[in-house]
């Protein structure tokens, strides 16, 4: 199909993945149909800061909303919802939602994203114990987070920790329970996972690690976690931040080629060239990375897909892809992360974390891959164009604090 | 309610009620002003909400803070009267302020 013969758009998933696609299609110059199709009743709003700035209070929803919702009237994005789409058949391009209604599309793009996965563990229901993902996940979570109530986060990832940091600064009582031997295992090395613990420590944190939750207790509300050894902690409000699973289920309903997320081309084309899938949802070759697929969860491939998308869609020319890139709030420490870094083999440090500012780097053979800085923008965006234009520099250079760091990446090769 | 002028690297010129409160990033990229991208939100964290002061204004919109310039010193064509538009809160004293785009964010 040639983009002139594409008159009808549906975007499945109205977060910032959605959001942003019809928002940048009509950007370009499209002037067909579009249907942006959400299951929650809220139009497209930014996720991250559910878990640092809205979950204490410091920002309202309207601020969260990607465009205000006055705004897609106006721009003739016919915005369904909380409609949950639920097949999709590809031999007549049509799409059908909860009660029967159906769709026809010429080009459709999904964009589902992910589901928090659920403990599973018997009293995972009870009243208190909560999943994280969604502005009605934060809004029932926030009256709870009152200072003096015991709260306990399963996971150490990335939201787990951020909710933390909030609890206390809030004054609840925390304490995070991880599985594996150290916080943050999947998403950054032990030298500074062994920061954020030493930091959310000396801020009242206290962490099991090497634990293994076995049953939420309570009869009809949370009063505690047992774990696997027989011991039990206290807790008024349990939270489980143990990663997402893609959802995938209408991709696979429809046969379409499924490895970790929905599979797509550099041009996020899935197996059916009339079909798209960006965002959380989506693995994509990526491009800095000898085109290794990966399925990302962040903003910056959210808004990645939707540029890409629009242009493929318009037949503009290819998007540049950036350098993957990540944030993370906790008290007053801002991580920044670019580039993927696993499979490093080396890492080096810019300044120590003492100062609480520092950067990270992270090699694989002479090659940078990418950089956790901590309260160093500089060494951030310095890292992160290094990236994005495959330079590198030695370890014992990119950390000599001597030269500033815009010499340093004028001088990489 | 405050008015901010948004004038693109063209020349085109948005005149935009901007809440107090809200950032002059926020008003342009719920307008969909273009040239400002804006990627993370708000978080200081892309360095893609990049403008110029108009320099009658610069005394009032204050000056940026270490991390805000770390962050420009590593944009394109910054200059003395460049900020991070995430970084500017609108507020009753800044009714009337004038920003131009740089060519690209990128």
């Amino acid at each position: 199909m040639t983009t002139g013969e594409i008159k009808r758009i549906i975007i499945i998933g109205a977060g910032q993945a959605g959001g942003e696609t019809a928002q940048r299609l009509r950007q370009a110059g499209f002037d067909g149909d579009i249907t942006l199709i959400g299951e929650e009743p809220t139009p497209p709003y930014q996720r991250p800061p559910l878990s640092k700035a809205y979950l204490k209070g410091e920002l309202p929803m309207d601020r969260l909303l990607l465009r205000p919702s006055s705004m897609y009237a106006e721009e003739q994005i016919a915005l369904l919802t909380p409609v949950k789409a639920v097949w999709v058949d590809r031999a007549n391009r049509k799409v059908r939602v909860e009660g029967g209604r159906e769709l026809s599309y010429d080009a459709l793009v999904l964009a589902t994203g992910a589901r928090p996965r659920k403990l599973p563990l018997v009293g995972a229901d009870l009243d208190g114990a909560f999943l994280f993902r969604t502005a009605a996940d934060a809004d029932a979570l926030r009256p709870r987070m009152v200072a003096g109530a015991k709260l306990i986060v399963i996971g150490a990832g990335y939201i787990g920790l951020e909710a933390a940091a909030v609890a206390r600064q809030l004054g609840l009582d925390v304490t995070v329970i991880e599985t594996a031997v150290r916080p943050l295992a999947r998403v950054t090395s032990p030298e500074v996972a062994g920061f954020f613990l030493d930091e959310h420590t000396r801020q009242g944190v206290r962490f099991v690690l090497g634990g293994q939750p076995a049953i939420i207790k309570g009869q009809d509300r949370v009063t505690g976690v047992g774990l696997a050894d027989g011991g039990e902690l206290p807790a008024d409000i349990v939270i489980a931040g143990i990663g997402v699973t893609p959802e995938i289920t209408l991709a696979q309903h429809c046969g379409l080629t499924i490895d970790n997320g929905i599979v797509t081309d550099a041009q996020c084309r899935t197996s059916d060239p009339n079909i798209f899938a960006i965002g959380d949802c989506a693995s994509r070759p990526m491009a800095h990375y000898d085109d290794r697929v990966a399925r990302l969860e962040s903003v910056h491939n959210a808004v990645e897909g939707a540029k890409i998308v629009a242009a493929t869609i318009m037949d503009k020319p290819a998007h540049t892809v950036e350098a993957p890139w990540f944030w993370s709030d906790q008290y007053d420490l801002k991580l920044q992360i670019a580039g993927l870094f696993q499979g490093y083999d080396h890492v080096a440090f810019r300044g120590v974390m003492a100062d609480r500012s520092f950067a990270a780097f992270y090699y694989k053979g002479d090659r940078l891959i990418a950089v956790d800085a901590v309260n160093r923008p500089g060494e951030y965006l310095g890292a992160k164009m290094m990236i994005q234009s495959k330079r590198t520099l030695p370890p014992d250079v990119i950390t000599d604090e001597s030269r500033p760091m815009k010499e340093l990446l004028a001088s990489a090769r | 309610m405050p008015k901010v002028t948004y004038i693109e690297h063209n020349g085109k010129e948005h005149v935009i009620d901007a809440p107090a409160g809200q950032t002059v990033m926020e008003a342009a990229v719920k307008h969909a002003v273009p040239g400002i991208d804006a990627d993370c939100g708000g978080a200081c964290a892309c360095a893609t909400c990049h403008v110029y002061v108009d320099p009658e204004w610069l005394a009032k919109t204050g000056e940026a803070g270490s991390m805000e310039q770390s962050m420009l010193d590593f944009a394109n064509d910054v200059e003395t009267n460049s900020r991070l538009s995430c970084q500017i809160k609108i507020s009753a004293e800044l009714d009337g302020l004038v920003v131009r785009l740089p060519k690209s964010q990128h």
